[in-house]
């Protein structure tokens, strides 16, 4: 029997951005409760997964498979096909999450041109679900390239000042990366119709045969997935948009930008980069490059962050110091650090999400995100001080929270591998501490010197509410993370089989079978595969 | 068994505190806020001794075993997929950290005087902070220190360890931090925190070090396994890296060289928390681990050295800083950090019970006198500096007496606390090398100079304070005289506990901990058996040294006493009459804090140069928007530039030349004929009619 939750959660808010067209666009308040309505639904509808994902957790392959192979455009092989293993579904709940916080803190921010904006955002919770639920290429990169449009729109007409130079760096920037991975994408195509006669966009397909392109393929399709993938995460030196972007974008936008679109880069890497080319992600080489990029991302990242004067440019590149742990887990290879590394990424959404919330409170009341203009803010706003604090100390890595969990598994993940991974990591703990606390005493501590600071009213019911589930989620993974590495285990150890067979301890791994077997085909054969368009056209 | 089944709530109560204050702190009256968070801790306290005589019960009956119990699976899975590989590169290990309690006789220890002096420091505060502000918020915050404090002592692994380290850092920085509108407690806060981490990071790589090489972290496992292996290991470098990693993190969370420069300005917090969190509890956690440690570091002899030695500078060094000091709580810092150095010399020297006795009386009567100072700076309207007081000995006499006892237990005079441990330690030292005795001898001088000269300035020689100020002089409440009296009981006292057996004691103390160090006990009798007649000898230099110690507290005591009894306004400091330039360099503290802006942080610039973390950030932020992002908008206008110029040839060339231009030759070669069909039928008949006309005359004219 087949279930179809999956595409009840992903259609879910598509329905509500439908709905919304034929609301009059001047009855802004029905359209904030429809919008409002429908991210709720979306989380709603996500919860029963919880439960039933639970129930499976440990049973090996994607769960909660919808359609089969090759079932949408059975011409050049596409599918509608979804399907789900923990790394995903932990992404997924993270989305639903962070798409009705979002949402729900846009209710006084944005007054103009309403409809669209909560149009565009449902929209886009649809396209960003897609990609963490789709399992064929095509669809994959239909959704991929889908959640570009929203997004460059929510920054190009909701942003700041330079909005446009940062929606239009964005959207290019990003859309540069997504051309190589096309192309890497139809490599992999008829590289597969070459070996098995068959054309198809099936993932799971694609699993069998791309670990057999021979190396001196495989190392410019693992370069063409990784720029793609780097430049969303963002990796150093692809990086300079994120700032640019979340400057700009109205708080919601930065909130779905950090919290979920950037771990499109980051699943991307491990959903692809590591099982379809084993061999070259563990080539010494490569694995330093990327270990080393990470490395550079964490500590330059919390460097600049320490010397921003703009509180969201700030945040921004504290984005990249965390994401470069995450980076950091993924190249580690084991076990440890690819938990890590998404327990990780869940972690960076909740509390730099919350980061972004919180820089967003002081914007709409002030209009400003310069530091220099506050100080002293806890005298006049005592509750947001203090949730400030804690998400603050939540995403400095504090132990009982939840980014400690996350960093404290990739590092030792990571020096389990070699311990000058972690050693030259472990500054940026420091350094994460230094910029949060020298930006916590700047803009809480101290007496109000601004007299525009003396009258901020404290968060309203609204505001506390969009915060309450973001420390409930910090103090749950930080408390009891263990449910969270049982979801994961069986994926991470999966990923780690294919591209180490002989690590040991790999248990619940249950298809041993899938070892890469290299290199079967020559790579004239892959050569000849490459151009044979007109073939895919012969086979209608 | 009720108190070891549940000796999870200890840690928890005090949570629970802390959790009502969050949340409901805000609407308490006073009355009730010191209800909850002092009523906590003190069934904490009776909690943890019961804890404590149920262990001592319990653990005979099994063996001298730890007791531990496992509340839940923290990081990482029961199911036993998730893993790592360690050292070998084949052996795998499960990644499981346990929420789990550890009762030992060390711990024991620590959870008797954390919850003790903690309490004590609960009631002195419901005095002292009667009239501030953020009542509420303090008590909360002395809750949940407690708690981190609390897990810290009772974890059964080093990630749980961590969680209390880094927790009690978290409190440290909240408490400093407490009067938060001056800008001198945000900053101390933050480098107390920053300077710390960075403490944690050795601590979290030497945690690694070890989960890498024993694969796990739960500390029987680790102690079990390195006694096992006693031979191979002794020496091996993976245990000396893992060992000095973690005295990097101990080095921060006990303020010991070079990252003692926290605790000085962590005197901007409330006094109380001075006492509790900066000198009798927190920063002897780094203590704490390396004595939990301790069958990996008598494993690495270099790192002994390298422990003992920190000690030993540190201790004369923070002494010596302390000598010239004119801030009543910065004299005590200075004398916590030293003090320090001498619980770690005793560490090093592999004499750990020795450094932990000198934990637990250090306990007392440094806690005591910081709640002294307290009551002084209580009953002089907040005035801290000691140019300006004189004379209370007499105004109020329970804080003069308390403190003097305090004062007379940490100069080492007997039979106080202070002489016991410190006397220990010192022969353990001499042991060692008769180099770190000298050094922790003249620190002993050192420490009696500073004390005396604290206590004579505050209680003797006249007054120096304004008319107003010694007109509203009183003793303090009882709620914080009451306190003062019991530490003074057991600074007298407690030193008894471990009464050497030189002296005709039998050392309780040591006895209670043997079966922690035990195979260190073992190592070091057999290296002073080795010794000739070492036993023998022993005992005659043993009290050599003791009676040289007692006369270096009694000079001590004799200068301080010539220069400072009789202070009166403009009293000459003595060192700085010697000699200037030295008195200078202590004054400043050696300008550490200077050199370290200079170098590390980076917020003074040499010259235009900023070096340091702020310098570093200042280059990468001109890396990143000038050549990074300038790359990428090279590579936009590098773009836009070939688009105009394809825009121009498209215009010019393409068009221009290659499409306008035939048509253009075209037109000009159509104009002539142009000229011939204009369009206008009059003229085309007008020329017909020409023509007419000229064939008519052609004709007829030929």
């Amino acid at each position: 029997m087949q279930s179809h939750i999956l595409s009840m959660i992903l259609f879910t808010p598509l329905v509500g951005a439908i709905l919304l067209l034929f609301v009059p666009k001047d009855n802004k308040d029905a359209i904030r409760w429809i919008g409002n309505i429908f991210a709720a639904l979306g989380l709603l509808v996500s919860i029963p997964l919880v439960p039933l994902f639970w129930a499976q957790r440990a049973e090996p392959g994607f769960k909660f498979l919808e359609g089969t192979a090759n079932n949408w455009i059975p011409s050049i092989g596409a599918g509608y096909n979804l399907g789900i293993d923990g790394i995903s579904f932990l992404l997924i709940m993270l989305t639903t999450l962070l798409g009705w916080v979002s949402i729900l803190s846009s209710w006084t921010a944005i007054e103009t041109r309403v409809k669209e904006y909560y149009i565009w955002f449902l929209v886009l919770q649809t396209g960003m679900l897609g990609v963490f639920m789709a399992l064929d290429f095509f669809l994959f990169f239909v959704f991929w390239e889908a959640m570009l449009v929203p997004m460059y729109l929510l920054i190009g007409i909701w942003g700041g000042p330079r909005k446009l130079y940062a929606a239009i760096k964005f959207f290019l920037y990003t859309l540069f990366g997504s051309v190589l991975m096309l192309l890497g994408i139809l490599f992999l195509y008829f590289n597969h119709h070459t070996l098995t006669g068959v054309y198809t966009f099936s993932i799971p397909e694609l699993y069998k045969t791309a670990p057999q392109i021979p190396f001196h393929y495989a190392i410019w399709l693992f370069l063409a997935f990784f720029i793609g993938f780097a430049i969303k995460v963002p990796m150093f030196p692809f990086h300079t948009w994120l700032p640019d972007a979340h400057v700009e974008a109205p708080t919601a936008g930065s909130v779905i930008l950090a919290g979920v679109l950037l771990k499109m880069g980051t699943y991307g890497m491990i959903r692809f980069l590591l099982p379809f080319f084993p061999g070259v992600a563990m080539d010494t080489r490569v694995r330093g490059w990327m270990i080393g990029l990470s490395i550079v991302g964490i500590l330059y990242g919390a460097l600049v962050s320490l010397m921003q004067k703009d509180m969201k440019k700030l945040v921004a590149y504290s984005s990249v110091s965390h994401l470069g742990f995450c980076t950091l887990g993924i190249f580690a290879l084991s076990p440890l650090g690819l938990s890590g590394s998404v327990l990780q990424q869940v972690n960076h959404g909740i509390s730099t999400g919350a980061l972004f919330l919180i820089v967003g409170i002081l914007y709409e009341r002030r209009h400003t995100r310069e530091i220099s203009e506050y100080g002293g803010i806890s005298n006049v706003m005592p509750v947001y001080a203090t949730i400030t604090m804690i998400m603050f100390l939540s995403s400095m890595g504090l132990p009982l929270l939840n980014g400690f969990v996350g960093e404290f598994t990739i590092l030792q993940g990571a020096f389990m591998e070699n311990w000058k991974w972690a050693a030259w990591s472990v500054p940026g703990v420091i350094l994460a501490a230094a910029y949060l606390l020298w930006l916590y005493q700047r803009v809480f501590f101290g007496t109000v010197t601004n007299p525009k600071n003396e009258k901020l009213h404290d968060l309203t019911p609204r505001e506390v509410l969009t915060f309450a589930p973001l420390v409930i989620m910090a103090f749950w993974i930080g408390l009891y993370p263990k449910p969270f590495f049982e979801i994961l285990e069986q994926p991470v150890n999966q990923i780690v089989h294919t591209v180490r067979p002989n690590y040991p301890g790999l248990n619940g791994v249950v298809n041993a079978s899938t070892q890469p077997t290299m290199p079967a085909t020559e790579p004239e054969a892959l050569i000849r595969a490459v151009p044979p368009a007109a073939n895919a056209k012969g086979k209608k | 068994m009720f108190f070891l089944d549940h000796i999870w709530l200890i840690p928890l109560l005090p949570a629970f505190g802390a959790a009502m204050m969050f949340f409901f702190g805000r609407k308490l009256q006073k009355p009730a806020v010191s209800a909850v968070c002092v009523g906590v801790v003190v069934v904490a306290f009776l909690m943890a001794c019961g804890a404590v005589w149920q262990y001592t019960g319990w653990t005979t009956a099994n063996g001298n075993q730890p007791y531990q119990k496992i509340v839940y699976t923290w990081l990482g899975s029961d199911t036993g997929h998730m893993n790592y590989v360690t050292h070998d590169g084949q052996t795998a290990a499960v990644f499981k950290t346990d929420v789990g309690f550890f009762l030992d006789p060390l711990s024991s220890v620590w959870l008797l005087f954390v919850t003790g002096v903690g309490m004590l420091i609960h009631i002195y505060s419901i005095g002292y902070m009667a009239h501030e502000g953020g009542y509420y918020r303090f008590f909360g915050y002395l809750n949940l220190f407690m708690f981190s404090m609390l897990m810290l002592v009772l974890g059964n692994n080093y990630a749980l360890m961590f969680v209390g380290w880094e927790g009690v850092g978290l409190c440290s920085y909240l408490l400093i931090g407490f009067y938060f509108h001056r800008k001198s407690a945000n900053d101390a806060a933050n480098k107390a925190f920053i300077v710390n981490r960075i403490g944690d990071a050795g601590f979290l790589l030497g945690m690694f070090t070890i989960a890498w090489y024993f694969g796990s972290l739960n500390f029987s496992t680790v102690t079990q396994l390195a006694r096992e292996n006693y031979n191979s290991l002794l020496g091996s470098p993976i245990i000396t890296a893992a060992t000095l990693l973690l005295f990097v993190g101990a080095c921060g969370k006990s303020a010991q060289l070079p990252l003692y420069v926290w605790l000085p300005d962590a005197m901007e917090g409330p006094t109380p928390v001075s006492a509790l969190i900066h000198a009798a509890t927190m920063v002897t956690a780094g203590v704490y681990m390396v004595a939990r440690s301790n069958a990996l570091f008598v494993l690495a002899p270099t790192s002994m050295w390298v422990v003992a030695i920190v000690g030993a500078l540190t201790a004369i060094f923070a002494a010596s800083i302390g000598l010239v000091q004119n801030d009543i709580k910065r004299v005590l810092a200075y004398s916590t950090v030293s003090q320090l150095g001498y619980m770690f010399l005793a560490l090093g020297v592999g004499a750990f019970s020795a450094g932990v006795f000198h934990v637990f009386t250090h306990a007392f009567f440094k806690a005591l006198l910081f709640l002294g100072a307290g009551s002084v700076i209580h009953a002089m309207s907040g005035e801290q500096d000691m140019r300006n007081m004189g004379n209370l000995a007499g105004k109020i006499p329970i804080t003069y007496r308390t403190m003097g006892i305090a004062t007379l237990a940490i100069a080492g005079i007997p039979p106080l606390a202070g002489f016991v441990s410190k006397d220990e330690i010192l022969w353990r030292a001499w042991l060692a090398s008769p180099w770190l005795w000298a050094i922790g001898f003249v620190t002993a001088l050192m420490t009696a100079f500073y004390m005396f000269r604290l206590v004579f300035l505050t209680f003797y020689g006249q007054p120096r304070m304004s008319h107003e100020v010694e007109h509203h002089v009183h003793e303090s409440p009882t709620s914080m005289t009451m306190p003062l009296v019991v530490l003074a009981f057991f600074s007298i006292t407690a030193g008894w506990l471990g009464w050497p057996g030189s002296l005709g004691g039998s050392n309780h103390f040591e006895k209670f901990l043997e079966p922690v160090f035990a195979r260190e006990g073992a190592t070091v009798e057999a290296a002073e058996t080795a010794k000739p007649a070492g036993e023998e000898k022993g005992g005659g230099i043993e009290y050599g040294l003791m009676a040289l110690s007692v006369a270096a507290a009694a000079v001590g005591f004799g200068m301080a006493l010539r220069a400072y009894s009789k202070a009166g306004k403009d009293y000459p400091e003595p060192i700085a009459v010697a000699a200037p330039p030295i008195y200078d360099v202590l004054y400043n503290k050696y300008y550490v804090d200077e050199g370290y802006d200079y170098l590390f942080t980076g917020r003074r610039k040499l010259g235009e140069v900023r070096l340091g973390a702020m310098g570093l950030g200042e280059a990468s932020s001109w890396f990143d928007s000038r050549v990074i992002d300038g790359t990428v908008n090279g590579a936009g206008w590098s773009t836009r530039t070939f688009a105009t110029i394809s825009n121009w040839f498209d215009k010019w060339v393409i068009d221009g030349l290659g499409v306008n231009g035939p048509a253009i030759l075209a037109r000009m070669l159509s104009y002539p004929t142009r000229l011939l069909q204009w369009g206008l039928v009059q003229w085309y008949a007008l020329v017909m009619v020409a023509g007419l006309v000229g064939f008519a005359f052609y004709y007829v004219y030929h």
